[in-house]
């Protein structure tokens, strides 16, 4: 498990307008090229240069490939991370305001204090 | 030396821009109050006539991230270039350039070294939303020099509350030891009770409006005492899973000194958070 990777991935892909619309339309197709393709980049350093040991396990995948925000909020992914990148893939959807943002929360009603660990 | 002519502290709601411009249907109903509100607390600004801005503020998993994760950073480039995507996308906040003030962020960075905070620093460091919120509530021209201060609020492990207080101290003493004539401002923007990405987000109002209370007589009062006393990492939990950011306001308490009531405070009630705002003149009130 790696929560690191968990916010990795949110980061990276909430950064990238193409890679937002790909996750929102393909979300499986979508996971499996970026743990391929992008898990091993080292960030801030020079192309080319890539670690060789990080994935994800079968949960943290498959939470990832289905939208599931709420396994991820158990997983201990950073909140603001998961929040941001799924206002971008649904608040679009909504038909009045804060709508997508309420329901969100409200899928999380089941947890109370302390929340899962964020800390990486 | 350079004199600090106001410490103002706020949140920074990233909805005020485009809130506020708003027109027609669009226009939220709590619009006009928020722009009256705003309007005042911008003339606390202008009538201290800064030269230069010191800003502190959080970076939101923009520019730093978790491979390399500063705990304060003090930006020192000749500019800025200033909010992102994800944060057009989603508030709608302009794209923006600031200037800096180079020497300004070179005597920060080396009497705060002197001072005991291993403070990191960017010459290449594009701001967001924590630092331009302020800059278009209060000083919509952008016209002010800055030197940013991104302090880590929100990616554990976090410095501890007091450690946040003796940064602002060290900051009043730092800036105030600047061999210039400028005249500086000291802002920074951080939260009451908040909750992002957890069950109680988006509420009718901030997710604990009896810490928002407290916490704002605290700040008025210049309570740091009391704060410290009743405020933990541990603590900041429970009134919201983004509450850690009011240690920025702890940051700015410390700026303005211990005991020092503030002499212009406001709040507004608004949808999942109450925004609140504080300016202190540490020379006195500017006349008119």
């Amino acid at each position: 498990m790696s929560k690191y990777l968990l916010n990795k991935f949110l980061f990276m892909v909430d950064r990238d307008p193409e890679l937002v619309e790909r996750y929102r339309t393909e979300p499986r197709e979508l996971v499996a090229w970026w743990e391929a393709e992008c898990a091993n980049a080292v960030l801030n350093c020079h192309t080319g240069e890539a670690s060789t040991w990080l994935r994800f396990d079968d949960v943290e995948r498959e939470a990832l490939a289905t939208h599931d925000h709420v396994k991820l909020f158990e997983l201990g992914a950073h909140p603001f991370l998961t929040l941001t990148l799924f206002i971008a893939l649904f608040e679009r959807d909504n038909t009045e305001p804060l709508q997508y943002q309420k329901s969100y929360g409200a899928r999380l009603a089941h947890f109370s204090m302390p929340y899962p660990d964020i800390a990486t | 030396m350079a004199s600090i002519v106001a410490v103002i502290a706020s949140t920074h709601h990233p909805f005020y821009y485009r809130a506020s411009t708003a027109t027609g249907e669009d226009r939220p109903p709590f619009a006009d109050e928020w722009t009256r509100k705003i309007l005042a607390f911008r003339e606390t600004l202008t009538r201290a006539r800064p030269d230069v801005l010191v800003m502190v503020g959080s970076d939101h998993f923009h520019q730093l991230w978790l491979d390399n994760m500063p705990q304060f950073l003090v930006g020192k480039a000749p500019f800025y270039d200033a909010n992102w995507y994800n944060e057009e996308r989603e508030f709608g906040l302009p794209r923006m350039l600031l200037k800096g003030q180079e020497d300004l962020s070179g005597h920060i960075l080396r009497a705060g070294l002197d001072a005991g905070f291993d403070l990191a620093f960017s010459n290449e460091l594009r701001i967001d939303h924590s630092i331009t919120c302020p800059i278009i509530t209060l000083r919509p021209e952008a016209d002010l020099p800055i030197v940013p201060i991104y302090t880590n609020i929100f990616a554990p492990p976090l410095p501890q509350p007091k450690r946040f207080v003796q940064l602002g101290q060290s900051i009043r003493e730092i800036v105030e030891s600047w061999p210039s004539h400028l005249r500086v401002a000291v802002i920074g923007t951080g939260h009451l009770s908040l909750e992002l990405g957890g069950p109680r987000q988006f509420g009718p109002h901030g997710p604990d409006p009896e810490f928002d209370q407290r916490a704002v007589g605290w700040i008025a009062n210049g309570d740091l005492d009391e704060c410290l006393r009743e405020v933990t990492l541990d603590s900041l939990h429970s009134p919201g899973n983004a509450t850690h950011g009011f240690m920025d306001f702890m940051l700015m308490m410390g700026v303005a000194g211990a005991g020092a009531k503030a002499d212009y405070v406001d709040t507004l009630d608004l949808f999942h958070t109450m925004e609140a705002y504080f300016t202190w003149y540490p020379d006195g009130a500017p006349t008119a």
